[in-house]
């Protein structure tokens, strides 16, 4: 006979508030199989926690229901608990009266016989639970880290500290992410490249570190501690291992018409080329669509100028498999496409430009060479317009809906940069909010309007008017003094709003992770798992997560290793024994669950079935327990009824539904 | 005053613009054609009906300078769409005002061929029914 404890938490008065908490003790107390019960006001709490473990050895308990918050919150809480007093930490079920009960109800009466309920199907559960022993697995001591901005830089040089050995693959043919790109940051405008490249070069000579650049996952398998990963390294067409680096080929290549990501398509470079000039590695990859020798079979001067023979036309992209205890992703942003902003002329003027590309403009490496200037006719503007929010908090369709959270300072950097270099130049900012909390930001923010005298204007542009003349009609609205204001403008700059990296999803999907509406990666808890993602071994750094600036994003990435480096310093991983198993003498080997299992944990073997004495060759299907993660998405599609979950078997679930309808 | 609030709900109702979206950023105005004319700015509209001031945008200039384009409804990033909010106020007004309006067989006889849409429209609007 089962022997059930019910222990019923208030929460202070987040569950009492609303749940008569002695009420539901003292129902729990007639439920069958029931010893003890009794609420208290924080179970989690050490009194609380004694409380359980006193009671389970004094009536000598078989299986408890503690009747609290999510299981997400505190069932490992209570499951170590029971561990401590002797019981099998599988003995443990829990009712979640919290989120799913007084949370979302104002009723007592109603939310109490609800909490009942649910407490009455736990129990009915636990009286039908085994007790089950976790297994182990290794862990390979090797980080995996997705992306190569400042994000996985950190990522990697922190683990790497520790002792681990790490690899960075970054999609691009160099590291360095937006960052590489900026000009001056804030809030204490150093140069980018002065503070960046150090930390590059500190990534490529790091021994525990390797770099795989121009790279991307193609495949994941595998679970936490032992992932293994296929890589496809894409062909460069020039041998890495042969190039000095010289630059000689992409000054000689005749073809210097494809747009240069690196400068936001404002200006061209060679087919063959390195993003910039500081690239690591530095060796060029030759853009098979722009160049010649590979469109017409003719060309081939990059080969020929080369001194150190480097060039390989008919290198190939190779695949290599890579197992991993843990996978970091820090495959950052982008800045959205402003096709659907007309309003702004942003596709018909080129002097109405993102304040990325203006980071390109005013950059020494630029296009422009630092020099600011438009990009339609080559003069220095006198008057400059910035637009902040654009497309960042948005309801409709055409934007996002959340707060892009950089775009205040960096408007408030460039505007101040400006001013600065340019003092005869008229700058005018148009925003909703300032929204500067940091250390020093709103001092930087207030700079830019008392010592730099920037124009902040509290309101929004209607339009942007491009005219002959080459000015840009600015059309706006100052809604402190209900003014129209009207600005003939050499120049608009756009703070478009920022989004994930397009391939977020992918890589997600890829991962199991879970991702947002926004293609952000979600963290396992929004307060207290910031850097974790709910899937096991994946951690999350930088952007990717949400919006952020590189102090934050840093921070972030310490973090993220510390985590990292927490899981590969263990030997051993304690596995889930909520794992699924298939009765052979039911299964038809049907393959149903192989086809709907996410993990690739079925496989089908052909056995000696001993099926009432009469001995029979089935194929029958086998879970791998290493693999499987207890989703039941096998147990719920087997049409013979073979699969069932431990921890979570048919029965239980039946025994948990005739509780709810009794 | 309770009936004022009574009516304010009947033109959020009638608009379906819900005032407490609005995050005051100011580009319906800044969208709007008839800007100079307007006493009452397509934005301010939203926060009279949010403080509940129906008396002053009753006696709005802005109510007659409205085209109507519906520039705001358009560009406004939080969906609020002022525009209605002003045309719901202005039909508010003209209910009011009842025995100035026309009558549905009035406005029947109106139509024809010649007539252009935008007198119909501004006919309905004056609607006795
Ligand atoms: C205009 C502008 C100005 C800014 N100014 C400042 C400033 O002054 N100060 C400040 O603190 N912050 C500033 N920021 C913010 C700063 O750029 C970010 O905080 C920082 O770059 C985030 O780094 P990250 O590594 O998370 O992302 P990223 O820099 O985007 O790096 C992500 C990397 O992952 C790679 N990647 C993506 N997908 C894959 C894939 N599938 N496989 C492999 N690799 C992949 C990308 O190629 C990239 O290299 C500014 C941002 C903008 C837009
Ligand atoms: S555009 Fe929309 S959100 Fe902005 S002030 Fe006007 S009504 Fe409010
Ligand atoms: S609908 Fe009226 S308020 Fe809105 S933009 Fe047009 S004229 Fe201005």
């Amino acid at each position: 006979m089962p022997r059930i404890g019910v222990f019923v938490c208030h929460c202070g008065t987040n569950i009492a508030g609303t749940i008569d908490v002695a009420k539901v003790a003292e129902m729990a107390a007639a439920e069958q199989g029931v010893v003890f019960s009794k609420d208290y006001q924080y179970m989690c709490s050490q009194t609380g926690q004694t409380l359980i473990i006193d009671a389970i050895k004094e009536y000598k308990l078989t299986g408890i229901v503690v009747c609290s918050c999510s299981p997400r919150m505190h069932e490992t809480t209570f499951r170590n608990a029971a561990q401590r007093a002797g019981l099998n930490p599988y003995m443990v079920e829990i009712a979640n009266i919290r989120e799913q009960c007084s949370w979302i109800h104002k009723d007592r009466e109603e939310a109490t016989e609800k909490a009942v309920i649910l407490m009455r199907a736990a129990v009915a559960k636990v009286c039908l639970n085994t007790p089950l022993t976790a297994g182990e697995s290794g862990v390979t001591k090797r980080a995996l880290v997705i992306g190569g901005g400042i994000a996985g830089i950190q990522t990697a040089l922190d683990i790497s500290a520790a002792g681990f050995k790490v690899d960075i693959v970054e999609k691009t043919p160099s590291i360095g992410g937006r960052m590489s790109q900026l000009d001056k940051t804030f809030p204490t405008l150093d140069c980018s490249a002065c503070i960046l490249t150090p930390k590059m070069v500190e990534a490529a000579s790091d021994e525990n570190i390797t770099l795989y650049t121009y790279s991307e996952v193609e495949k994941v398998s595998g679970f936490v501690g032992n992932f293994k990963v296929d890589i496809r390294k894409k062909a460069r067409s020039v041998r890495a291992d042969k190039c000095t680096g010289c630059g000689v080929c992409q000054e000689k290549c005749p073809s210097k018409k494809a747009p240069s990501e690196f400068n936001r398509g404002l200006n061209n470079r060679s087919a063959i080329y390195t993003p910039f000039a500081q690239a690591i590695p530095n060796v060029p990859v030759i853009d098979r669509e722009n160049c010649i020798k590979f469109q017409t079979g003719k060309c081939g001067v990059c080969s020929k100028v080369c001194q150190a023979n480097a060039i390989d036309y008919e290198q190939e992209d190779e695949m290599i498999t890579v197992e991993y205890g843990a996978i970091v992703v820090a495959t950052g942003f982008d800045v959205i496409n402003l096709d659907k902003y007309d309003e702004y002329a942003y596709s018909k003027s080129k002097d109405v430009i993102t304040s990325l590309e203006l980071e390109r403009i005013m950059n020494a490496a630029g296009p422009t060479g630092g020099h600011l200037e438009r990009l339609s006719d080559g003069k220095a503007p006198k008057e400059i317009v910035f637009i902040q929010c654009v497309g960042s908090r948005c309801a409709d369709e055409r934007g996002k809906s959340y707060c892009s959270k950089i775009c205040c300072m960096y408007t408030a950097k460039q505007a101040m940069l400006i001013r600065d270099k340019y003092p005869d130049t008229n700058v005018t900012v148009f925003y909703i909010d300032i929204r500067t909390p940091g250390k020093n930001f709103d001092e930087f923010y207030r700079r830019a309007v008392e010592d730099y005298n920037v124009h902040y204007i509290k309101g929004q542009v209607g339009k942007v008017l491009p005219e002959s003349s080459g000015k840009l009609i600015v059309v706006g609205s100052d809604i402190i003094d209900a003014r129209h204001v009207i600005i003939p403008a050499d120049m608009v700059v756009l703070a478009a709003a920022i989004e994930p990296n397009k391939d977020a999803r992918k890589i997600a999907t890829m991962l199991t992770a879970s991702i947002d509406n926004n293609n952000f990666l979600t963290e396992a808890h929004a307060k207290l798992r910031p850097v974790e993602s709910p899937t096991a071994g994946i951690f999350l750094s930088g952007v990717c997560q949400g919006p952020r600036d590189i102090p934050e994003t840093v921070a972030m990435a310490g973090s993220a290793a510390a985590k990292v480096i927490g899981l590969l310093s263990k030997d051993r991983l304690k596995s889930n024994p909520c794992t699924a198993h298939s009765d052979e003498l039911m299964c038809n080997g049907c393959s149903t669950c192989e086809k709907v299992c996410p993990y690739g944990a079925i496989s089908y073997e052909t056995k000696i079935v001993n099926d009432h004495g009469v001995k029979k060759e089935r194929r029958v299907a086998v879970v791998n327990a290493a693999l499987c993660q207890g989703c039941g998405a096998c147990t719920v599609a087997c049409p013979s009824g073979a699969m069932d979950l431990s921890g979570f078997s048919n029965r239980q679930i039946i025994a948990e539904v005739d509780a709810v309808c009794r | 005053m309770s009936s004022n609030i009574e009516t304010i709900n009947i033109i959020k109702e009638i608009s379906g613009v819900n005032p407490l979206r609005c995050m005051k950023c100011g580009k319906c105005t800044a969208s709007c054609m008839a800007y100079d004319e307007m006493d009452i700015k397509p934005h301010q509209f939203v926060s009279y009906i949010e403080r509940g001031d129906l008396e002053s945008l009753m006696l709005s200039e802005s109510l007659y300078k409205c085209l109507g384009c519906f520039a705001c409804v358009e560009r406004c990033p939080r969906n609020v769409q002022p525009g209605k909010l002003i045309d719901a106020v202005r039909q508010t007004v003209i209910r009011q005002r009842g025995a100035e309006g026309m009558t549905t067989e009035e406005i029947r006889q109106l139509i024809t061929q010649e007539v252009p849409q935008q007198l119909l429209v501004s006919a309905f609007r004056r609607n006795r029914r």
